[in-house]
């Protein structure tokens, strides 16, 4: 790692009069005098480790007072500090009951050691893991280069990348815990330099390759994340998530998705259906929630659904086989519900 | 065993060991980095204070580890795993792939397992940091430890510090464990040699004999 100084942030306004940069701006047009902020750090660190991120100074907000809680109002809904570990939400009571696909989407993520360091701001702020992105020795798009590495017919290794919205990135989004948040319809807290908060939808907080492709999310350089916060469920509100891995200990998603439902009955009313790993950020397939919604929810119309969200697929060379993938494991999370 | 560094003190290795030739070999340079850095090192009272820039040169932290509490001079971009090792000569804790992806530099800050790779040590604050080297009690194992030599769990050992670490923390938290709970509670530690069924089997024993 290179040499950088620690500032130890007192309040979110102290932290946003210090910060000058994101990690985005810095990976795509590198300078030395960046300082930019962590939280539980693991992912700022990796790129500082791979001597991607140079920075000159880091801002620890993980110290902040206030943004490590998590409060639950029956009619208020969820609100998560972004200090709030992993841990600290895999094992809060009222996630569970309420929000089940939030709970096993966190119990899913990463590992024991990394969930008691990770916090929710940070897990959904990382960039994505496309190894030609994490490199040092491949200059591509999302980091001012000129080319895909990864999308190449021949050389490209792309098993685990993108097969929806794959247009000038086929990287996949590396939280799966985002999937889980924006079926919930959460929605994200900012705090800019000039005090202000402003929310946003997660649907909106996600920034799509085609329109940005040095970006992930619309986090600007002033910008903090302060809160996630999810609308209370009704007492007709299911959820379900399921996330495929190569290896079963703990690993990075291959396909994941959340279904959250309104029911009644075995009717669905309204659906959220998101996928995780198919896209470069996490992708609300509108297709599956029309084809479900006001049906039974039955082995047949989970399967037309799970089909619909595959028909703007388009599978680059070695990951066909997430196609089939999808369609399973989409069905089976509708079928949860049940 | 609790306290590594007095018992190297008193008691003089008269066969030159792997560890204290490697030592030994590495000490004039050790010394001269020591030195420069100690010259313009700070001093702050833990936590770290709030408001304030560090570094990027080294400066002089508190860290509690194993119940002691250590003067270290480190930089920010020092890491804990590397201030253990490097520093205060805590080597028990290994560090293998550096990126928070093995867990072989598991250790505990404030009684919960974390990778001490992917922490700077001024992370640490007032926080209690545990090790490897603080597991065994008044000079007697874990029954962790000692499941682990009975039931064979260790082949190349460059996995088993952090391994014992994280069935530790299951064991000393968690009333009569079973196996998937085991298999939850390593599900981050990597091992290359495969001996996670004896390490099951170990932990599984430990369990039953802590009750």
């Amino acid at each position: 790692m290179n040499k950088f100084s620690w500032y130890e942030a007192k309040s979110v306004e102290d932290a946003l009069e210090q910060v000058n940069s994101t990690i985005s701006d810095e990976l795509y047009e590198p300078t030395s005098k960046a300082t930019v902020f962590k939280s539980g750090g693991i992912d700022v660190f990796d790129w500082v480790k791979e001597g991607l991120l140079k920075p000159q100074k880091i801002v620890n907000i993980r110290n902040i007072p206030g943004l490590d809680q998590i409060s639950y109002d029956r009619k208020k809904g969820l609100r998560i500090g972004c200090n709030v570990t992993l841990a600290e939400i895999a094992s809060n009571p009222e996630i569970k009951s309420q929000y089940l696909a939030l709970h096993q989407a966190v119990n899913h993520a990463a590992t024991p050691q990394l969930r008691n360091v990770s916090t929710l701001g940070g897990n959904i702020a990382q960039r994505n893991r496309c190894w030609y992105f994490r490199s040092a020795d491949h200059d591509c798009f999302r980091k001012g280069g000129d080319r895909c590495f990864a999308r190449h017919s021949e050389t490209g290794e792309n098993e685990n990348h993108a097969i929806l919205d794959n247009g000038s990135c086929v990287s996949v989004h590396a939280s799966s815990i985002a999937t889980a948040l924006m079926a919930f319809n959460a929605s994200v807290v900012i705090a800019n330099a000039e005090g202000k908060r402003k929310t946003v939808l997660m649907d909106d907080f996600f920034v799509s390759a085609g329109e940005d492709i040095a970006m992930e999310n619309i986090l600007q350089a002033k910008e903090i994340i302060t809160e996630i916060i999810l609308p209370a469920p009704s007492k007709n509100t299911r959820s379900a998530y399921i996330k495929q891995v190569a290896r079963e200990s703990y690993d990075w998603s291959l396909a994941d998705v959340a279904v959250v439902m309104e029911v009644s009955g075995n009717t669905c009313k309204s659906a959220s259906i998101v996928l995780g790993a198919a896209a470069p950020v996490p992708y609300r397939s509108v297709e599956a929630q029309q084809a479900i919604e006001n049906k039974t929810i039955n082995s047949e119309n989970a399967t037309a659904a799970a089909e619909a969200a595959m028909t703007k697929a388009r599978p680059l060379a070695k990951n066909d086989y997430k196609v089939p993938l999808f369609v399973s494991t989409i069905k089976q999370t509708i079928l949860e519900i049940s | 065993m609790e306290n590594k560094d007095q018992d190297r003190e008193s008691k003089p290795a008269k066969t030159i060991s792997r560890r204290s030739f490697i030592r030994g070999a590495g000490l004039s340079t050790a010394s001269s980095v020591l030195l420069t850095s100690n010259a313009f090192a700070l001093e702050y009272k833990e936590p770290l204070a709030t408001g304030k820039e560090f570094g990027p040169d080294a400066m002089t932290i508190k860290m509690k580890v194993n119940g002691i509490t250590k003067s270290l001079s480190v930089e920010p971009r020092t890491t804990l795993a590397s201030a253990l090792r490097d520093h205060l000569e805590l080597t028990g804790t290994k560090v293998v792939c550096d990126r928070g992806s093995c867990s072989a530099c598991t250790v505990y800050l404030d009684g919960k397992p974390v990778n001490s790779c992917m922490i700077s040590a001024f992370d640490v604050g007032d926080k209690e940091v545990t090790t490897i080297e603080g597991i065994a009690k008044n000079g007697e194992l874990h029954p962790v430890q000692e499941a682990f030599i009975e039931h064979d769990a260790s082949q190349c050992g460059y996995c088993t510090p952090g391994m014992v670490m994280s069935c530790v923390h299951l064991v000393d938290n968690t009333p009569d464990p079973n196996l998937e709970d085991v298999k939850n509670a390593t599900r981050g530690n990597l091992c290359r040699c495969g001996t996670y069924p004896h390490v099951f089997k170990a932990t599984l024993a430990a369990a039953k004999k802590t009750i």
